[in-house]
């Protein structure tokens, strides 16, 4: 709520001269009240837009064909800047009178989004300057944003269809892999029998990166998907549990002084003391294994794995279709940055005891 | 050595035993207890030959100074440690493992920062199985330190007067029969303190569970016990004995109160400071 006012009160400040000289006029101000910034974006997107039109420039066409799509692409941008014109003029006014809380919210998070808004669209039109329209940057391996429509567009089966398989494998394979980590973890943070015999076998295959063993694990498993599942769990396997031995060895000493002395037998102690108490590093683990496990998945479907996204990658890379590899880059990015964000909605979830978490 | 506990026959304690499962508190008595800590330079002696007794519903504070062992006493009697040499019994048991009839309130609240108040306070129903027949008892206690209102909030959202409240709550939910208070008020601001040691003593006249606290500061302990034990410098060992009889509510302004205090200063050697 107080940004929200403060860039009111910003935006107010900013559009205070052109009210006139009488700026101390209400009226005068609240009639002229537009947001600024989301003019500035229409402004930006549509300079984006019709830069891209072939009306306006024409591609610099170079060997085989013209980009398909380019106007559609242009049109579109052009619309996004007509709709952000429309907002930019009503927000202040929807704002005064909106009630409801959820859409002051968006109205909010709308402005706080305004900056991006015009830096993306420049961002766009400087790709698309610098590849459809000049050729600056070589044809074949830099593409421009029309080309990654098209391929969404024509490809889009092929590309769900990989992405679908990346989920998959990665779910079964982290699954695997965080199970059996945190059992792990939490059986050498408690018994010291365990651990006498687990800790020094940690210690020595940890550390080894999981894809080291891609060429064992595929001749060693029945097949590569089954080999990948393993390498996934054993790269998944190895921060959780490190993670949460530590967590569950760091847990204060006082807190099973007062389980005890409350009547709590050593099952109590281990489920509701040490694994609560952990939890908090159980998820630094599980954020550690996210990273690795992502690495090992990729890697996997480039080298043996026949589907998911890496394999596209290497797929597209064959066929000098460098287009389809971007396409499937940014594919990947928006599905393991939503799977971070899930991670974080879930940690959120379960550590709402602590304060001052940060924010994804 | 000074031997406090009044010896009585076997019997007659049993028969205590069965009348304090209604709630009656417990007798307690630390027999010759000494006990050393391993630490890098050697033994180190924490108690040398502690005779105590609690006799049930009975108040009794242990007074000394910081270090000098005290609070080891309270984790013998509390069955958290074994004493090196020495009995230690609960109506005539020896004293093995901890127990839920003896409940430690610690210095700091230890509460679960993971839960809520009130699932804190639950912690010794859940521990036994016994929570969803006595979960009355929750809100009973939390109404009777009163946190109602925050039963629902987690610790880091509590001050340390009321983390404390809710510590001692989780305590009395399991109507203890005998509780023991290590330095509970410690760590809280002096007009928070003066409030609750007043609650404890409401609390424990309601109650009448046996309790037995570990403190430093003298008029804490003349404010709240029925009997003062002063402990020497490590190793620990009785000094003195005094009997409070000074009716409840106390009065820190009482003439007698002051002059137990003068006696329990002149015990631990800090004439000089009066």
């Amino acid at each position: 709520m107080s940004t929200l006012e403060s860039v009111a009160a910003s935006n107010e400040e900013k559009h205070a001269p052109r009210a006139g000289s009488g700026a101390t006029d209400p009226v005068v101000r609240r009639a002229v009240a537009v947001w600024i910034v989301g003019l500035v974006a229409a402004g930006a997107w549509a300079l984006f837009g019709s830069l891209t039109l072939t009306r306006v420039w024409p591609n610099h066409v170079v060997g085989f064909s013209d980009w398909a799509y380019t106007d559609e692409l242009g049109t579109g941008v052009l619309g996004i800047a007509s709709l952000l014109a429309i907002v930019g003029l009503v927000l202040p006014s929807f704002e005064r009178r909106a009630t409801t809380p959820a859409l002051l919210r968006a109205a909010a998070s709308l402005r706080r989004a305004g900056p991006w808004l015009v830096v993306v669209p420049l961002a766009l039109g400087a790709w698309e300057v610098l590849t459809a329209k000049t050729a600056f940057l070589p044809t074949p391996f830099f593409a421009p944003p029309q080309a990654l429509i098209e391929v969404w567009h024509d490809d889009w089966a092929r590309l769900l269809d990989s992405a679908l398989h990346s989920l998959a494998l990665l779910g079964v394979g982290f699954a695997y892999g965080g199970v059996v980590g945190f059992l792990i973890g939490v059986s050498i943070g408690w018994s010291r029998a365990i651990g006498y015999w687990v800790h020094p076998v940690l210690r020595l295959i940890g550390p080894v990166p999981a894809t080291a063993l891609l060429p064992l694990a595929f001749y060693v498993f029945p097949s590569s998907y089954a080999a990948a599942v393993f390498l996934i769990a054993l790269a998944t396997g190895f921060p959780v549990a490190i993670l949460t031995w530590s967590g569950v060895a760091s847990v204060s000493k006082a807190y099973y002084d007062v389980a005890r002395t409350l009547g709590a037998n050593p099952h109590f102690l281990v489920l509701r003391v040490a694994i609560p108490a952990a939890l908090p590093q159980v998820f630094v683990g599980l954020f550690m294994a996210f990273g690795a496990s992502f690495t090992v998945l990729v890697t996997a479907e480039m080298m043996g794995v026949k589907s998911g996204l890496g394999w596209y990658l290497t797929w597209a890379q064959g066929y000098a279709a460098y287009a389809n590899m971007y396409a499937a880059l940014i594919v990947m990015a928006v599905l393991f940055s939503s799977l971070i964000t899930l991670l974080f909605r879930v940690r959120d979830r379960a550590l709402v005891w602590q304060k001052g978490t940060v924010k994804w | 050595m000074v031997s406090l506990a009044i010896e009585e026959p076997v019997a007659s304690s049993r028969a205590r035993t069965r009348r304090a499962a209604g709630g009656v508190g417990a007798q307690i008595d630390a027999r010759g207890v000494s006990h050393w800590f391993d630490t890098p330079k050697g033994p180190l002696q924490v108690l040398d030959d502690v005779t105590v007794s609690v006799a049930p519903g009975e108040f009794v504070a242990l007074l000394g100074p910081s270090g000098c062992g005290k609070s080891t006493l309270l984790r013998l009697v509390a069955g958290l440690e074994r004493p090196s040499a020495g009995a230690l019994l609960q109506d005539g048991q020896p004293i093995e493992r901890p127990d839920p009839s003896r409940i430690v309130v610690f210095q700091d609240p230890t509460l679960y920062p993971w839960r809520r108040v009130r699932a804190n306070v639950e912690l010794g129903l859940q521990a036994r199985g016994v929570l969803r027949k006595e979960s009355a008892r929750v809100d009973e206690e939390l109404a009777r330190v009163g946190l109602t209102e925050f039963a629902d909030s987690f610790p880091h959202q509590l001050s340390g007067g009321m983390a404390q409240r809710v510590a001692l709550a989780r305590a009395l939910v399991n109507d203890p029969r005998l509780l023991v208070l290590d330095e509970p008020l410690g760590k809280l601001d002096s007009l928070t303190r003066l409030a609750m040691q007043s609650e404890l003593v409401e609390l424990w006249q309601r109650s009448r569970f046996s309790a037995l606290l570990v403190t430093h500061d003298v008029e804490e302990a003349l404010f709240l016990a029925q009997r003062v034990i002063v402990f020497s410098p490590r190793p620990a060992r009785i000094a003195a004995e005094l009997r409070v009889d000074l009716p409840y509510p106390r009065h820190r302004g009482d003439p007698l109160f002051a002059e137990l205090r003068r006696e329990a200063l002149h015990h631990l050697g800090l004439d000089a400071s009066w």
